[in-house]
């Protein structure tokens, strides 16, 4: 029987005792008299406010600025957020912790989300994980994270590289795409997703082969065989 | 001409600058919005999409017109509400339509509100899908400049305002009461039904939620004529369907097919077929949520239409086939999907979110041969507690799939199980029913093969 692993303080929750601070008030809603508030990030956020009928359903656009601006969804930036929405910085926090995209601790600047759900793993996406991880895991500027499915599976196993889906990937990719990134480049710019055509119009040549690791090229573009013969 | 290359959506897909204005407006775009505002009222609109028959794209496969039917008449606030947040593992079709046409999916949007009388829409895209949201936000831009979003569009009384709203990576937000609490700037937890979004969905007014690829269908409707639309197709599942391919085939991609083709033809003539000297052990008919189906013979003849696929045990979903090949262990198939679900359980609900979780601990458990066979009728029992006990469905979800892959691939989980416990120095956990020798423990408690099964 396996013990159970347990943090200092004995729960093997972590972090259970540092929600709360009992000894303080909870946060009010920020006074805008002594928050100060980039001049850009408020613009946007009152943009999004703008779109709905009430003020809360720009949370997630708001949470989206404030994260681009400061990197990760800190308490300084969602002090911001909730200071233009005039809201309570606990209901953005509680947002924020519910979904994958927003990052409540701090992290590279490059974010790289791996594919590893069923259709990538089964073309080897979880050999693209290690090896990313090998390429670019140990530097402090690259946030990589096995992510569940992209939406992406024609081109399995892909990633998405600072939002731009790429594959399919063979492991000699993720050194390129770490090498990319340092030099400020557009990542894989030949296997990026905007390129492809649809299915049918791909060569049966220049389709990927199964077990995606040991592809070299990317799909060809240039079979056009039954394209534009279809009647309505 | 087959019939299986009959293309609606994919017809002009890859013309160069379909995603602009001009270039749609010159294939008859947006020509079916004005006739629809200006010679025909609300009704006969949605008449026509009901007579059409066409079912919803993104899962459920409800009948469109009859759920934009169900929206109460009327001059309250009414809401449209497009749901592109397509994270159905294997699910791949919207975010081809939205990237390279996205002023189909604005017409059928606005010729749906038009129908169903609602003057405020969104589309709630994926947080993940920044290139397409960004081309949405651009066709939106032009939309608007040109007339055909805004007020008094053609000149008629009906205005419609859209927006682009982002999610951030959340699979319950799929799940429309999940996608509706998350549009009102909350955590994605889902709502109990009824009350249905038709009658209080959006801000508690009437709301319409379709799928991309079902609203893409709407300029096409009004085109040919409802009923013209309703021949393609079977009787009951008509239109065209983009399917999504994926997995161990040879050229994984979007197919859109007459709905009703042989699922063997998509798989094995479209797709490729899985690569050379292998051969189907199984396949996700729809999406990694549908109970997977054996790659016999009598499963991949079987045609790709709501009700076939339904009566065979699994379903359409979202049209997303994914393709198992005789190379891939199913248990490696099985944990990855129970893990999904459990990242993805939004908590809300007991039986999801401690099923989910247990699930994935006796897979593991599989994976590592600790289990017994006895363990395989456990997660049947688990996954026969979370179906129809939760407020979504995200639970019957990964149910369903586990519970299909234990009912036809028992014997290879238990070979599994023991190939593990042999490799770990477990011993044996099935005694040999034949030769029950000096070595046999107690009788099992069940039959192992075919206990548990549905």
């Amino acid at each position: 029987m396996a013990t159970v692993r347990r943090f200092d303080h004995g729960s093997r929750v972590p972090g259970w005792d540092q929600s709360v601070d009992l000894s303080k008030d909870p946060a009010v809603v920020p006074d805008p008299a002594s928050t100060p508030v980039p001049e850009d990030l408020r613009v946007k956020i009152e943009d999004a406010v703008r779109r709905y009928p009430d003020v809360r359903s720009a949370s997630i656009p708001a949470l989206h600025v404030a994260q681009d601006h400061h990197g990760w969804c800190s308490p300084t930036a969602i002090e911001q957020a909730a200071c233009v929405m005039r809201l309570t910085p606990a209901y953005l926090a509680s947002v924020a912790t519910f979904y994958d995209m927003f990052e409540t601790v701090p992290k590279g600047e490059h974010t790289v989300y791996v594919c590893t759900n069923i259709s990538c793993s089964l073309r080897g996406g979880d050999q693209i994980y290690e090896a990313m991880l090998s390429a670019g895991g140990d530097d402090p500027s690259f946030n990589i994270r096995s992510f569940e499915c992209l939406g992406a599976c024609d081109i399995a196993p892909m990633a998405s590289v600072n939002g731009t889906y790429v594959g399919p990937l063979s492991e000699a990719d993720c050194q390129t795409i770490v090498e990319d990134l340092k030099a400020g480049r557009t990542p894989l710019d030949a296997k990026q997703i905007r390129h492809r055509l649809k299915a049918t119009s791909l060569s049966a040549e220049g389709a990927p082969a199964v077990g995606g690791v040991d592809v070299a090229s990317g799909p060809s573009a240039s079979g056009n065989d039954t394209a534009g013969d279809k009647d309505m | 001409m087959s019939v299986q290359d009959f293309e609606i959506l994919f017809h002009e897909i890859d013309r160069p600058g379909l995603a602009s204005l001009a270039v749609y407006r010159d294939l008859g775009g947006y020509s079916m919005l004005k006739r629809a505002l200006t010679e025909m009222d609300p009704a006969e609109v949605l008449a026509e999409l009901q007579a059409s028959g066409v079912r919803g794209r993104g899962g459920a496969g409800f009948a469109m017109g009859k759920k934009a039917s169900f929206l109460p008449k009327g001059d309250m606030d009414k809401y449209l509400v497009c749901n592109a947040d397509e994270s159905e593992p294997g699910t791949f079709k919207d975010r081809e339509l939205m990237q390279k046409t996205p002023h189909t999916l604005i017409e059928g949007l606005a010729i749906s509100a038009y129908a169903v009388g609602a003057n405020r829409a969104y589309i709630y895209i994926r947080g993940e899908y920044e290139l397409q949201a960004g081309i949405l936000e651009d066709a939106l831009i032009e939309a608007k400049a040109a007339g055909y979003l805004g007020d008094r569009i053609f000149g008629s009384d009906f205005s419609l305002e859209l927006w682009v709203h982002r999610g951030a990576g959340a699979y319950i937000c799929g799940e429309e009461t999940a996608l509706l609490d998350s549009l009102e700037g909350k955590r994605g937890n889902p709502r109990l039904k009824p009350p249905f979004p038709a009658i209080n969905g959006l801000y508690g007014g009437p709301t319409l939620i379709n799928n991309v690829e079902t609203l893409m269908n709407a300029p096409y409707i009004l085109r040919m004529g409802g009923a013209e639309f309703a021949k393609i197709g079977t009787e009951t599942s008509t239109g065209t369907k983009v399917v999504s391919v994926s997995g161990c085939v040879r050229r994984p991609g979007n197919y859109e097919v007459v709905l009703g083709t042989p699922s063997r033809y998509i798989i094995e003539e479209l797709a490729g077929g899985p690569p050379e000297g292998r051969s189907v052990k199984a396949w996700f008919p729809g999406g990694s949520s549908a109970p997977v189906l054996p790659g016999t013979d009598e499963m991949l003849d079987l045609p790709y239409d709501f009700d076939a696929l339904a009566k065979a045990g699994s379903m359409l979903g979202s049209g997303a086939i994914i393709v198992i090949d005789d190379s891939i262990p199913i248990v490696d198939v099985a944990l990855k999907t129970a893990k999904f679900y459990r990242h993805e359980s939004c908590g809300k609900c007991t039986p999801c979110r401690e099923g989910t979780n247990w699930t994935v601990k006796m897979l593991e458990r599989v994976e590592t041969g600790e289990a017994t066979p006895m363990d395989l009728d456990i997660m049947a029992s688990v996954c026969e507690a979370i179906m129809g006990n939760c407020l979504c469905v995200l639970g019957d979800a990964m149910a369903m799939p586990i519970g299909s892959m234990i009912k036809h691939f028992r014997a290879e989980f238990e070979a599994h199980i023991e190939a593990a416990r042999e490799r770990n120095g477990l011993g044996v956990s099935i005694p040999d029913l034949m030769n029950r020798g000096d070595h046999a423990g107690p009788e099992p408690l069940l039959e192992p093969v075919g206990a548990g099964a549905h």
